[in-house]
């Protein structure tokens, strides 16, 4: 079993929004930027890997209910995301690899 | 009983994608709190904000009216007064999009909004004339 915690600790992925997320278990990892694809395809419980950081992506993590949102690249969060995931509780966290590398990382940690 | 239905009607603004989503997230924490199941909550979430995010970039926003059966589901009215759907067969499938650029950069415009609606839903129907708008119908069952 692997939380969001653990994963971010382990690979050392910057918080960006925490809260009571982070003790949630991550099933699976799914990477996609175009939101209606996340939407349609993501697993819930899954660590979305991207880097689309603005507060549609903040709307589609929420309501596909994913475990966590992993902006690849060192890509920022604006301001009215942060906003959003703070409202609703939705774990943002970061890392400074592409998007491929962050997934596989996150997947060797649930295998 | 018809007197369990709860009718709520939400208000979706034009072109704002700040505050796009939160009728759906609004429906979505209202059902979770009553007890539904995840699976019917999940589908009800992305079947509904795949139809409001459309009435924000394609329709100029709208009404929603939803209501939830605790016997027999949930069902969505989605009308907005926009330019309409001229071939809703087209409009279904996958991949096709007229979003402009504009959204495109936010991460809109796969053409898998309606494919997607039609997938998490039971039910769909959709209403659209040209140059008077679209109302979109959905229903998702409880089992
Ligand atoms: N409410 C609406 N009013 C007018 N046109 C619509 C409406 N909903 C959908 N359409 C038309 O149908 C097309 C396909 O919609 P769909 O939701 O599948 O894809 P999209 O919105 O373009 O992109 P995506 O949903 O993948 O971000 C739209 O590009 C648009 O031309
Ligand atoms: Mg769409």
């Amino acid at each position: 079993m692997l939380t969001v915690e653990q994963a971010a600790k382990q690979l050392g992925l910057t918080v960006l929004n925490g809260g009571d997320g982070l003790g949630r278990e991550i099933q699976t990892v799914y990477s996609c930027d175009l939101l209606s694809f996340v939407m349609g395809r993501a697993p819930a419980d899954s660590a979305w890997v991207t880097v689309m950081g603005n507060v549609n992506a903040m709307a589609v993590a929420l309501l596909a209910d994913v475990a966590c949102v992993v902006l690849a690249e060192n890509a920022a969060l604006d301001a009215d995301a942060l906003l959003r995931a703070e409202q609703n509780d939705i774990v943002v966290l970061q890392s400074g690899q592409p998007v491929f590398d962050t997934a596989l990382a996150i997947h060797s940690l649930l295998s | 009983m018809a007197n369990d239905t709860i009718k709520l009607e939400l208000e979706v603004p034009g072109d704002d994608f700040t505050r796009a989503g939160e009728a759906s997230s609004t429906v979505k924490g209202m059902l979770k709190k009553l007890g539904f199941s995840p699976n019917v909550v999940r589908k009800v979430a992305i079947a509904m904000y795949e139809g409001e995010i459309n009435m924000v970039i394609h329709g100029g926003g709208g009404q929603i009216t939803v209501e939830i059966s605790p016997e027999s589901g949930v069902s969505m009215s989605l009308v907005d007064h926009g330019p309409g759907i001229p071939n809703i067969e087209l409009a279904m499938q996958e991949g096709w999009s007229t979003a402009p650029d504009s959204v495109r950069n936010l991460g809109f415009g796969a053409g898998m909004g309606l494919p997607n609606m039609k997938k998490y839903s039971d039910e769909m129907e959709i209403l659209s004339e040209v140059g008077v708008g679209t109302t979109v119908n959905m229903k998702v069952h409880l089992a």
